[in-house]
């Protein structure tokens, strides 16, 4: 099933309408470090004309939480291949904590079929699987910043 | 050509051919591979012309190797089956090996957890990460009991063990428990090249560059004085074609580190004639047909040549371009996901074709998660039926003399070639990867074939193309059992606590004096410390503060 959204706005019309750029942190927690995935969506959401924080791997779950903080971010995008993605719960325990739960999360990978409603229980935005195509990718997030900027892209159109 | 007359017919006829081809196809026009080489439709003697056979090809075992590395290949030994099996802790891994040794079995493989790749001990992670991938070897006593009834000596055993080599060196002490000799210890260090896993696989990078090239000469030297049997190297391609390389680019830039490595042995003192002998390398498989075959012959006439006229070796063993294969888990997709089975044995017989010594095949389920078992069965029986009902090892290099594969292959010959002279300018693998050239040429054919993908210029069935609402229901992923994780922890605690801890961290200072003296073998040190009881996160993490942690370069 492929759930696209249309990118709505063409880059540079995006971060007119937002008023500033999207912010975006791609990260990884756990043990892996495979970043094909990350590199490849760090460099759509650029092209995207969004502001793109971008991390080595192995990230502890306070130092995502502080760097989304400083960085102001609209969303952290969390890459997974091997398992690390049952960390996320604790991401989300810790962004609620810090108060930052208006921040949206985002995970891509290989994440199992019986272990998605783990993910999203937790409060997370959306699950990207392989396959997902750059206009998923960044038309999704889009949607969320836009979303969480109070959803006034509306007047634009 | 013969004579003239048969020119003259020849050209006519193609003549003919190209008349009707354009008349039936006016819109046609030619794809490049991954590689970036134009396919036409057809090719002739004007692109590979048999009187070069003896230049291009010969026999097998013999230069320019071409054909295969031994005389028999497949027919005299089929190659090996390297299944990766993820099993917790070190009890249930040995169940499983005592079966497939009771089967038979006279290779295994060792697939340790995601936190020991780490360099970490099961104390150290969220518990909520051990297991799932690989065993949890932490200390000398884990692997005896994952060898538990296991016979060390005749066993070919495959550790995916990167710098330091804690593994092996915990191997080599479980062998001197039992006093069997390290001249009877065989197998290969399968993750040795930690300039991959710099580039393109960073889980298995511990090290800093500095600190896990000189651990992987000494690694390279004792093995050689120590364990003659043992292969220390594995150049591995796999990495990086993974990461998004093209496959000339992936078999380049694995040649490249392969005589970086060399040139650092013998930059030691080390006889190539001797350490070549215990060069392996390892390989993805893509479904890119006949790309991939031509691949592996042109990476085979490469390396034998580097390694007669610039690594300066003469012997016939030194040549040998023995390698291990992967199917790819990049061509797999979550859509319609037993449509990975096809994909799957397309790409093993693309490895088998192209001559490789052992192989893995993936689950069709990779994509989807952790392998199950269900599904690396069908991995396994997939390479049974190649060999077995479908004869796919009876004839040597049965592709050779085909006008396509032989022009392919030397195509692909000169685009590799272009590469590594790429690398060799820009100072050699160490340099090229230290500089971040290499993750630039990578990402950049990833963002490439992605946007083919997303175009739709290059189909995936189920993704851009034949795709179908409603999936496939596949068996879902077990976890491993919490209980068998919490007594492997006890199990560690109890064995720190019954070590003796002086005489343990006696041998990690002398880790540090090692490190601190490039005339010692830093290797010959950690092989004492896990000897004494020192564990996988103790002695990663004396390195790591004495060589450097190992960070990539971090760039998108």
């Amino acid at each position: 099933m492929i759930e696209a959204t249309p990118v709505l706005v063409a880059a540079p019309d995006f971060n007119k309408v937002l008023g500033r750029p999207a912010r975006v942190l791609v990260t990884k927690i756990g043990l892996d470090g495979h970043d094909r995935g990350s590199r490849l969506v760090a460099g759509f959401l650029r092209d995207a004309g969004m502001d793109v924080i971008y991390t080595a791997p192995w990230q502890a779950i306070e130092t995502v939480v502080r760097q989304a903080m400083e960085e102001d971010v609209d969303v952290i995008g969390i890459s997974s291949l091997a398992t690390d993605h049952l960390l996320v719960p604790q991401l989300m325990k810790a962004l609620r904590v810090a108060r930052m739960d208006d921040v949206s999360v985002v995970v891509g990978g290989i994440i199992p079929e019986n272990e998605i409603g783990l993910l999203e229980d937790s409060g997370v935005d959306a699950v990207f699987h392989p396959g997902s195509s750059r206009d998923d990718i960044v038309g999704r997030i889009a949607s969320l910043i836009i979303e969480r900027r109070g959803g006034h892209i509306s007047d634009h159109e | 050509m013969s004579n003239n007359s048969d020119n003259r017919l020849h050209q006519d006829a193609e003549a003919r051919w190209r008349v009707a081809y354009d008349r039936q196809l006016p819109d046609d026009s030619n794809r490049q591979n991954r590689s970036g080489i134009e396919i036409r439709p057809i090719y002739t003697p004007d692109d590979w012309d048999s009187d070069s056979y003896m230049d291009d090809l010969g026999f097998p075992g013999e230069e320019p190797w071409t054909r295969g590395i031994y005389p028999t290949m497949h027919r005299g030994r089929a190659w090996s089956q390297r299944q990766l099996i993820g099993l917790a802790t070190p009890k249930q891994y040995n169940e499983r090996m005592r079966k497939i040794v009771a089967a038979g079995a006279t290779a295994l493989s060792m697939i340790p957890c995601n936190s020991v790749y780490r360099g970490y001990d099961i104390d150290q992670v969220d518990p909520l990460l051990l297991g799932t991938c690989g065993t949890t070897i932490n200390t000398v006593d884990d692997m005896e009991t994952c060898l538990n009834g296991v016979p060390i000596e005749g066993m070919s055993i495959a550790l995916n063990d990167p710098s330091p080599f804690t593994l092996l060196a915990f191997l080599l002490a479980t062998a001197k428990r039992r006093n069997v000799p390290w001249d009877q210890v065989t197998g290969t260090s399968n993750q040795s090249d930690f300039i991959s896993h710099f580039i393109a696989n960073h889980m298995f990078y511990r090290l800093d560059l500095h600190g896990a090239r000189r651990v992987f000469v000494d690694h390279v030297a004792f093995a050689n004085d120590h364990v003659p049997r043992w292969n220390p190297v594995s150049v591995v391609g796999q990495h990086m074609q993974q990461a998004g390389a093209t496959p000339a680019e992936a078999m380049a830039l694995t040649l490249s580190t392969a005589i970086q490595f060399a040139d650092d042995c013998s930059a030691r003192g080390m006889d190539p004639d001797k350490f070549l002998r215990r060069f392996t390398f390892f390989f993805d498989i893509s479904i890119s047909f006949f790309e991939e075959i031509a691949k592996m012959r042109a990476g085979r006439r490469i390396w034998a040549r580097v390694v007669r006229e610039r690594l300066g070796a003469k012997s016939t063993e030194a040549q040998r371009f023995k390698f291990h294969g992967q199917t790819s888990g990049m061509d797999l997709t979550r859509q319609q996901p037993l449509n990975n089975i096809a994909r799957v044995t397309t790409q093993a017989i693309a490895g088998i074709f192209g001559g490789l010594q052992s192989m893995h095949t993936d689950s069709y389920d990779e994509v989807l998660s952790t392998p199950t078992e269900g599904a690396a069965k069908i991995a396994v029986a997939t390479q049974n039926i190649l060999r077995e009902e479908a004869y796919l090892s009876e004839v040597i290099d049965p592709l050779a003399g085909s006008y396509y594969v032989e022009s392919l292959t030397n195509d692909m010959e000169e685009k590799i070639v272009a590469v590594m002279d790429k690398i060799a300018e820009a100072g050699g693998m160490f340099e090229a990867a230290r500089s971040g050239l290499v993750q630039q040429m990578i990402g950049v054919s990833a963002a490439k074939f992605q946007d083919q993908i997303d175009s739709g210029e290059q189909t995936w069935v189920g993704i851009n193309k034949y795709q179908e609402e409603g999936e496939v229901p596949v068996a879902s992923l077990k976890r491993p059992d919490r209980t068998l994780i919490e007594e492997h922890l006890e199990t560690l605690s109890r064995f720190k606590k019954e070590r003796s801890n002086d005489i343990v961290a006696k041998s990690l200072d002398e880790l540090t004096r090692a490190a601190e003296d490039d005339k010692v073998n830093i290797f010959a040190k950690i092989v004492d410390a896990a000897e004494v009881g020192a564990t996988n996160g103790e002695i990663c993490g004396r390195l790591r503060r004495d060589l450097g942690f190992g960070n990539p370069l971090v760039a998108a």
